[in-house]
């Protein structure tokens, strides 16, 4: 039933094992409260079999599902300056960023990667909303950029997992500038005529959802997916009345006109596949469970989806 | 009557004995209050100059938020000809928190765009206080879109607390909006001035303010977020806005220096407030720079160079 292929299978569950299995065996479902145990979870890509509430899918664990084989390889990400306006609330930002670091094993708060799905040659892009909320600054639209660069050098299409709460203040006007940073990076791939497919996961809002989340060619969202500009308690406190319900969320957007789909994620990968064929012209595809492309192995560690990025500390 | 900031108190107290003095002196011939009022209005003088030289970055915040602050209207009425109002999306209204329109600078036809706060209770709730909706958003891409296509130069006045947090705005798109704004500004081949005259709120001003120049006025603010609304996320009290303003770095000054901002127009003594023809006309004159800056290029090295500009942006922090 699963296209996550047994091929795979090792890969992926040494990745969990990794980082959530010895402390964290069973995740209650947010949603119904069932108890589910966490492999049975990770297999169903992180949606609730008893109730279908997606989870969310940490990045690197959404191209090991996405990718054929689950082989994907990291697109480097130009380095930002680091705290750029020395900020500092309760506490500093440098703190925040190493705390977020070692809760999440990742650099920063978006993974950019290049690989197959369905045999299609892709760029991948995918927002990590537990490192500092997914928010953008100068790391995440550097991330952008180098995606559309790349897509546009191996003339291939660029999807983009959006999950956001907003800016990152801690980069004040600098976090801003990535509305208009990200939109050229759009523009990039539309004047290359690639196509650009936006995944909205929940949430995305604030300066993500006004920038290169609302500018895709195709805006596929997942069920029940909050997708905002300003956020719902926000408005209630400007217009002081209660919103109704299912307000900003997904299947409400689909209905105003601003997504294409809602989709469930069993299916997105097939539909990312079917779209971006169709939109390149080429035939139909192979469906199903693939093993990687040729010329990579499982074993191969610089392009293993498992790979630690660079100073990771996790385990 | 002057509006007074709280951080002006001590200044309203002296301008108003002096003023009071005179009012005394004007209803009696025998009173001679000249030398008391002038030594009053030169204790005032000296009092305002200190206070404006070092603004900490919450008190620019309330500066730029001032009533009597000139708005996007005052400058089209002053510094702009033949201004003809274009309203409208084309798709559901006209709103009226953004102006815009035809206009000759100079002689020199323009698009002028911008949003309005409003000046008294009843333009204030007609102009939204400023927020845009989506509609203002596509007016303003229709305006772009028409100026470019007739090579007339874009000018954005931008002065607003940020795009509008309400029901029917989420509904019809205010990402969407913002979005499509921002990249029209992107594209326009004609030389696109913004210049921040007031607050320069988050996504709803830089949706205008994606230009080949950006010039914020002296005591103009340019933020992601509103300080309030910084201090209630990351210091959970929205009363620690005074901490939140110093740690954005929202003043002209500290944009300047971050590459965010290519100039900054002086304002008078004591703020625009204080004096609206010489804000006016130091707003004149930055204008006519920076068209003539940009008047010689092309239509393709206007969209390339604000493009380069804006990829670059951030590559430096303060320190550096
Ligand atoms: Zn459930």
């Amino acid at each position: 039933m699963n296209w996550i292929s047994n091929y795979v299978r090792p890969t992926i569950n040494s990745l969990f094992s990794r980082r959530e299995m010895p402390e964290n065996l069973w995740t209650k479902c947010p949603e119904c409260g069932t108890m589910l145990f966490h492999r049975e979870l990770a297999d169903n890509l992180m949606v609730c079999p008893s109730c279908d509430h997606h989870m969310a899918f940490r990045p690197r664990e959404r191209f090991a599902a996405l990718f054929d084989g689950g082989i994907f390889v990291e697109v480097k990400v130009p380095e930002p300056v680091a705290d750029p306006l020395a900020f500092k609330d309760q506490k500093k930002y440098p703190d925040r960023m190493k705390a977020a670091q070692k809760n999440t094993g990742e650099a920063e708060a978006m993974l950019v990667a290049e690989g197959e799905i369905g045999r299609t040659p892709i760029v991948a892009a995918a927002q990590d909303f537990s490192f500092m909320g997914g928010s953008m600054g100068m790391y995440v639209g550097n991330a952008i950029i180098a995606a559309a660069e790349r897509a546009v050098e191996l003339k291939r299409p660029l999807i983009i997992f959006s999950a956001a709460g907003g800016a990152r203040m801690q980069e004040g006007i600098l976090s801003l500038m990535q509305m208009p940073r990200t939109t050229v990076a759009v523009q990039m791939l539309k004047e290359a005529g690639l196509p650009y497919i936006v995944v909205l996961t929940h949430p995305t809002t604030g300066g993500v959802t006004a920038s290169y989340a609302m500018l895709g060619d195709v805006h596929i969202s997942e069920p029940n997916a909050l997708i905002c500009f300003a956020g719902p308690r926000v408005i209630e406190q400007t217009i002081r009345e209660k919103l109704p319900e299912g307000f900003q969320r997904a299947e409400y957007l689909l209905d105003h006109g601003m997504l294409d789909r809602v989709t469930h994620r069993r299916d997105l990968r097939d539909e990312l596949i079917s779209i971006t064929r169709m939109l390149c012209g080429m035939g139909p595809p192979v469906k199903g469970d693939l093993p990687a492309p040729v010329g990579t192995t499982e074993g191969d560690d610089t392009k293993d989806a498992a790979a630690k990025p660079d100073g990771d500390d996790a385990g | 009557m002057q509006n007074y900031l709280e951080f002006e108190k001590p200044l309203a107290e002296i301008e108003g004995k002096a003023e009071e003095l005179r009012a005394m002196a004007r209803s009696s011939d025998s009173m001679d209050v000249a030398d008391e009022a002038a030594a009053l209005d030169a204790k005032a003088s000296k009092m305002l100059d200190t206070l404006y030289k070092s603004l900490t970055p919450w008190q620019k915040c309330q500066v730029a938020r001032h009533p009597d602050r000139p708005h996007c209207r005052d400058y089209i009425a002053a510094l702009f000809d033949e201004y003809t109002p274009l309203a409208g999306d084309r798709n559901f209204a006209d709103d009226h928190s953004v102006m815009g329109g035809l206009a000759r600078f100079d002689g020199t036809p323009v698009m002028v765009i911008g949003h309005e706060k409003g000046s008294d209770t009843k333009s204030r709730i007609e102009r939204n206080f400023g927020m845009a909706r989506p509609e203002g958003y596509r007016k303003a891409i229709r305006l772009m879109e028409l100026a470019s296509r007739f090579g007339l130069p874009v000018v954005t006045l931008v002065d607003t607390p940020g795009a509008y947090p309400g029901k029917g705005a989420e509904e019809r798109g205010q990402s969407e909006a913002i979005a499509r704004a921002t990249e029209k500004c992107l594209q326009v081949g004609v030389p696109l001035i913004s210049i921040i005259i007031g607050e320069g709120g988050s996504g709803g001003a830089v949706a205008f303010a994606t230009g080949n120049r950006v010039a914020m006025l002296e005591h103009s603010i340019y933020s992601v977020i509103s300080p309030e609304g910084c201090a209630s996320i990351l210091w959970k009290d929205a009363e620690k806005m005074r901490e939140a303003a110093e740690a954005l770095r929202l003043t002209a000054q500290d944009l300047k220096q971050l590459g965010v901002v290519d100039r900054i127009i002086a304002e008078p003594r004591g703020g625009a407030q204080r004096d609206r023809d010489a804000v006016l006309n130091s707003v004149r004159s930055a204008l006519t720079a920076m068209l003539k800056e940009l008047s010689s290029k092309s239509p393709k090295k206007l969209i390339d160079e604000r493009r380069k500009k804006f990829l670059k942006m951030g590559s430096k922090g303060l320190a550096a």
